[in-house]
């Protein structure tokens, strides 16, 4: 299935990227290059594989439910773009 | 006095404890390396001499009074994908630029309570993501080493470039790094250096910029079998703030160099014979296998039969964990945000847009389009289901040996700026086809220097374990490096 400019602007805007016009047609080519190459995996058979999603097989850790870390509005906001009184300053949502 | 910088880690810690010299003279030292050299190198991204005096003086004192820890006063660079509390830490993309981090990472955190020093923090591939170091914000790396004969500029590789490259130029007695899908052992093999990716799991993750969370591990670039044992021993640690980090003892490491390798099983699978890899990389192999039978170790011929499918699952798994790891980077709470824009969704995209680079860009998009609606099961279920076939490869080739023995890389360092890998993704992705399938397995895997090609260019073998036998690895390693002899090191031209 090879993607075209409308499938990359499509891919990009769900990326939450914006991609100069001009630089679809060459995106599209390069995806398609990358996904040609990955569709040798239909070679394999996987019928009875159950899907690895991790590397280890360990439960995941339980800890209590309790307050282990906070009270940091500082260390929080010191990297923000900008801030007020400890909040983010972000653009405006709903008008 | 000799030149403290061409020290090992183990002859440092050695003669800091010994009080042959001081901490605060080999840290002079390796500044005085940094500052004459660095420009032209661009392993370190940022220095951090003052701190690092400070930590050299400290770690005298407590020499001094007898109190000297594991790394006690050791100088090491920092790779910048490891967040160090109150120093600039970038991951090498621009959308971190500025970004300050309150918090210390585990690995780093552990590094320091074991008294090593910080110089700075070295150069890599935005995001952990390219094998040539060409990705970085800060621009590319250039390996101290260049081919007989010729002055052109070749990478260190990637992405850990930067630790590779400030071992082997001894701007450091070691450095960490991290491997996603051959990012440690890679750049080690064109560096002359010394690499190994833990076991998952060994290492917390906690601090360390996420970039393929399921395969991201990290470890260490070294001069010498023993040094990564010595720092790999300190880096890792059961962490609760990673819940991917195992709870089990640590063995030590560093007794398992030098042990005798004799009636050992290694594995040599005829998959990792490529059609188009270079004569000298299998005649080095072939060589390596000799040293081994040399010791008294056992080969046997093993298969790993989806090894060509490795790669490209590695190419959905590794992109779709990005795509959701880099969402963070919003624009809103940290990190580059784009002026001039109001709404919300123009001030998201513009923001990722400006801030990240061409590479990590395509990485998204491949990811979010292999997790969208209608190919979630033809691609990333598919994926995850060869990265199982992949896995169980492994698990059957370990009944029949102990160890795995194959080349590192497929070439030795190629050009900065090479036009056919930088045309082609797929053809730079090639790089890693040796390294990628004990990421997606969850194995140890080491890179060992062995030789040196025909362009005087060094070249590595790898050595990949059992999940948690880092020790088999590092024994049979370190029997490789002594039957190498390599100590070969670049002529130095910066």
């Amino acid at each position: 299935m090879a993607i075209d400019v409308a499938t990359v602007k499509k891919v990009a805007s769900l990326s939450r990227l914006r991609e100069a016009d001009e630089r679809l047609e060459s995106l599209a080519g390069e995806l398609n290059g990358i996904l040609g190459w990955i569709e040798q995996l239909n070679e394999v058979d996987v019928s009875d594989a159950q899907p690895m999603t991790s590397a280890v097989e360990v439960a995941a850790p339980l800890r209590n439910d309790v307050v282990s870390d906070g009270n940091k509005v500082a260390d929080v906001v010191s990297n923000a773009p900008k801030t007020v009184d400890g909040f983010f300053v972000v653009p405006k949502v709903v008008e | 006095m000799s030149d403290l910088t061409k020290l090992t880690l183990k002859a440092a810690v050695d003669g800091l404890k010994s009080k042959q010299f001081s901490s605060g003279e080999l840290t002079e030292a390796f500044i005085g390396a940094i500052e004459a050299g660095n420009p032209k190198i661009n392993a370190y991204v940022l220095t951090t001499f003052d701190k690092a005096r400070e930590q050299a003086a400290d770690s005298d004192k407590r020499i001094a009074s007898g109190e000297a820890r594991a790394l006690e006063g050791a100088p090491l660079g920092i790779k910048d994908l490891y967040a160090t509390k109150g120093v600039r830490t970038t991951a090498c993309s621009k959308i971190l630029g500025n970004f300050i981090p309150p918090y210390e990472s585990t690995v780093t955190q552990n590094l320091w309570d074991q008294g090593a020093v910080m110089l700075g923090k070295l150069n890599m591939d935005e995001f952990a993501m390219g094998s040539s170091n060409e990705t970085s914000y800060w621009g590319a790396v250039v390996n101290p080493w260049k081919a007989s004969g010729s002055d052109a500029e070749l990478t260190p590789g990637g992405s850990s470039g930067g630790s590779a490259a400030a071992v082997a130029a001894d701007f450091c007695l070691a450095a960490t790094a991290s491997d996603t899908g051959g990012s440690i052992r890679q750049p080690a093999a064109f560096t002359g250096t010394v690499g190994i990716k833990p076991t998952y799991g060994r290492a917390s993750r906690f601090g360390m910029v996420a970039f393929a969370s399921s395969l991201d591990q990290a470890g260490p670039i070294t001069k010498t079998v023993e040094d990564s044992a010595i720092l790999l021993q300190s880096m890792c640690s059961h962490d609760p703030k990673d819940s991917t980090s195992l709870n089990i003892e640590l063995p030590d490491f560093a007794s398992f160099v030098g042990k005798s390798v004799k009636g050992l099983r290694i594995g040599i699978p005829d998959e990792y014979r490529l059609d188009g890899i270079p004569a000298e990389i299998d005649a080095l192999w072939e060589q390596g296998i000799k040293w081994l039978q040399d010791a008294g170790a056992e080969i046997v011929k093993i298969s790993l039969p989806h090894t060509k499918y490795a790669l490209p699952t590695y190419y959905i798994v590794a992109p779709a964990e990005a795509s959701s790891n880099l969402a963070r980077y919003d624009g809103m709470r940290f990190g580059h945000r784009a002026e001039d824009v109001t709404g919300l969704t123009d001030t998201y995209e513009l923001s990722r847009s400006e801030g990240f680079g061409k590479e990590v860009k395509r990485r998204i998009m491949i990811g979010t389009y292999v997790l969208s609606a209608g190919f979630y099961d033809a691609y990333y279920v598919k994926a995850l289901k060869v990265r199982r076939r992949i896995a169980e490869d492994f698990t059957n080739a370990f009944n029949a040996c102990d160890v795995i023995l194959t080349p590192a890389t497929p070439s030795s360092a190629f050009a900065l700026g090479d036009t056919a890998k930088a045309a082609d993704p797929v053809q730079m992705y090639l790089n890693d086809v040796f390294t990628v399938t004990t990421n997606l397995a969850g194995l140890p895997g080491m890179s060992v220097p062995a030789g040196l090609d025909s362009k005087g260019l060094p070249l590595g073998l790898q050595v990949i374990g059992k999940a948690l036998d880092e020790g088999t690895v590092l024994s049979i390693a370190s029997v490789l490096e002594q039957a190498a002899g390599f100590t070969q090191k670049p002529s130095k031209w910066w």
